[in-house]
C-alpha cells in the first residue's frame, strides 16, 4: 500500500503560550491541561466544555506528563494555553505538536521532545497522513498517535473507527517515519532562533 | 511497499539516538533527549614505565574525569541527559582536578529561584513581621523587616506595597518557600535595599541579563557613555532604569530591549545615531 503525506497547503495554524503557576494561598490544582473554549476558530463562543474537548485535554496532558521532569518543580502547576486558531484536521496532532514547543519554548525540563501524527484509512485501505478535515470524516478510521524523539516511541495513542492488527501496525510504521520530519522541523527552527544571538 | 523506505528512515532514526560525545557537540544547538557522553580521563601512567602498571579490578573499565552538571544537564547513569534546548558551553577548570563544567545556555523568560541571585522584586504584601515580595518564580519570596540596613525592631524600614527591592536570596530550593534578604553577610546594604520611585521596570529574557552582566560587556559602556543614567540589573529578567527625562529613559529602555537581536554593527549604528541628535 502506498502512503500519501500531506505537509503542506494546511491552513491550521495555532499558538501555545505558557502561564506560570500559582502562588499560595489558593490550593493547588493536580497537573492538568485545561481547554476552555471561550473563542472557536469560526467565531463562536462557548462556556461550556464539550466531552470531546475534555478528552482531547486528557490525551495531551497524559503526553506532556510524560515527557516534563515534574520531580524538579514539585508543588508547582504547569498550564498550556493552546488557543485554536483555524482547524483544518489533525487537530489533536497539531495540539501536540503546539505543546511540545510551547514547553521547550518556556524551558520547562523535559526528557525528550514529542509530535503528534494522525492517519486515516479511507474504505478501500488506502493510508493518509496529516488528513484533511473532509477526509477525516470520510474514513474508515482515524489514528493519531504520539511518539517520542529519543527512540520514536509509542507515548499516546487514539483511534476511531475499524481497522485490522495489520493495519494498526501498518499507521504506527509510517507515523513512526513521518514523526522524523516534524522532528526535523523543530531542530531548524530552534537553530534558526539561537543564529540571531 | 513500504520497506525499502522504512528500512532507511529506521537506520537514519537511529542514527539520530545515538550518544555523542560532549566535546564534539560544544557550541551547538542541543535539544531535550540528547545523550552527551562525558570525556574519559587520560592514562597518566602510560605503558612503557617498566612494566609496573598496577592491576584494576575492574578492567576495561576507564575511569572518568569528574565534571560539573550546569543547568540544562542532568546525570543518566555514566552520560549526560540535556533537558533544555539551547547552546552547549564548556568551562575548563581553573585549577586542580576535574573537567570542568558544561552547561546549556537557553533563552528562557520564566526564572526559576537560585540561592546567591541578586534579583528585583515587587512587593506584593505586608503580613505582620515579613513581606511578601513577586520575584517571577513560582512562588513569592518572604523578605523579613529585619533584613534592612540599620532596621531593628524599633526602626522598621520603610516599605509599602507596591514598592521595587533589589536583594538576593539565602534560601532558595524547590523544596522551600525562597527566603530574601537586602544585606550581605557583614550586614551592609551594599546596594541593596529599596529603589527609588520613579524609574521604568521592563522584563527581558535571562539570557540577556547574563549577556549584558557579563565582565566585558560593550553595550553598558556605550550606554553610559549616552545618558548619565541609573541602572539595576535583576537576575530574573527585570531591569531598572532611570535617566534625567522621562523620554530619555524610554530610549534606553527600548535599546535594551532591542539588544537581544541586534547585530554589533547596527547597534553601534543606532548609539552614533542617537549620541547626534
Amino acid at each position: 500500500m502506498d502512503g500519501a503525506m500531506h505537509t503542506d497547503a494546511k491552513s491550521r495554524a495555532e499558538t501555545g503560550t505558557e502561564s506560570g503557576p500559582r502562588g499560595p494561598g489558593c490550593s493547588l490544582r493536580h497537573f492538568a491541561c485545561e481547554q476552555n473554549l471561550l473563542s472557536r476558530p469560526d467565531g463562536s463562543a462557548s462556556f461550556i466544555q464539550g466531552v470531546a474537548e475534555k478528552s482531547r485535554e486528557q490525551l495531551i496532558r497524559n503526553t506532556c506528563e510524560a515527557v516534563v521532569l515534574g520531580a524538579l518543580h514539585p508543588r508547582t502547576s504547569i498550564t498550556v494555553v493552546l488557543q485554536v486558531i483555524s482547524d483544518a484536521g489533525s487537530l489533536l496532532a497539531c495540539c501536540l505538536n503546539a505543546a511540545c514547543m510551547a514547553l521547550v519554548d518556556a524551558g520547562v525540563p523535559m526528557r525528550a521532545l514529542f509530535c503528534g501524527v494522525t492517519c486515516a484509512l479511507d474504505s478501500d485501505g488506502t493510508l493518509v497522513l496529516d488528513p484533511t478535515a473532509k477526509q477525516e470524516k470520510e474514513a474508515r478510521a482515524v489514528l493519531t498517535f504520539a511518539l517520542d524523539s529519543v527512540e520514536r516511541k509509542l507515548l499516546m495513542s487514539t483511534t476511531k473507527g475499524l481497522y485490522s492488527d495489520a493495519e494498526l501496525q501498518q499507521c504506527l510504521a509510517a507515523a513512526q517515519a513521518a514523526s522524523q520530519h516534524v522532528f526535523r522541523f523543530y531542530r531548524e527552527s530552534l537553530q534558526r532562533r539561537y543564529s540571531k544571538s | 511497499m513500504l520497506a525499502p523506505a522504512m528500512a532507511e528512515v529506521a537506520a537514519e532514526s537511529l542514527a539520530g539516538g545515538r550518544a555523542r560525545a560532549a566535546r564534539t557537540v560544544l557550541n551547538q544547538v542541543v535539544l531535550p533527549g540528547e545523550e552527551l557522553l562525558l570525556p574519559e580521563q587520560e592514562d597518566a601512567e602510560g605503558p612503557g614505565g617498566g612494566g609496573e602498571r598496577p592491576l584494576r579490578l575492574n578492567a576495561g573499565v576507564r575511569s572518568r574525569v569528574r565534571v560539573v552538571c550546569g543547568p540544562g544537564l542532568r546525570r543518566c547513569g555514566d552520560r549526560l541527559l540535556v533537558t533544555k534546548c539551547g547552546r552547549l558551553r564548556h568551562k575548563e577548570p581553573g585549577s586542580g582536578s576535574g573537567g570542568g563544567v558544561y552547561w546549556v545556555d537557553s533563552q528562557q523568560k520564566r526564572y526559576v529561584p537560585v540561592k546567591g541571585d541578586h534579583v528585583i522584586g515587587i512587593v506584593t504584601a505586608k503580613s505582620g513581621d515579613i513581606f511578601k515580595v513577586d520575584v517571577g518564580g513560582s512562588e513569592p519570596a518572604s523578605l523579613s523587616y529585619l533584613a534592612f540596613e540599620g532596621a531593628t525592631k524599633r526602626n522598621r524600614p520603610n516599605v509599602q506595597v507596591g514598592d521595587l527591592i533589589y536583594g538576593q536570596f539565602v534560601v532558595a530550593n524547590k523544596d522551600m518557600e525562597p527566603e530574601m534578604v537586602c544585606i550581605d553577610s557583614c550586614g551592609r546594604a551594599n546596594g541593596m535595599g529599596v529603589i527609588g520611585h520613579d524609574g521604568l521596570l521592563f522584563k527581558v529574557t535571562l539570557g540577556l541579563i547574563r549577556k549584558l552582566l557579563a565582565p566585558d560587556c560593550e553595550i553598558i559602556q556605550e550606554v553610559g557613555k549616552l545618558y548619565p543614567l541609573e541602572i539595576v540589573f535583576g537576575m530574573n529578567g527585570r531591569i531598572w532604569v532611570k535617566a534625567k527625562t522621562i523620554q530619555q529613559t524610554l530610549i534606553l529602555a527600548n535599546i535594551l530591549e532591542a539588544c537581544e537581536h541586534m547585530t554589533t554593527d547596527q547597534r553601534k549604528q543606532i548609539f552614533s545615531r542617537l549620541a547626534e541628535s
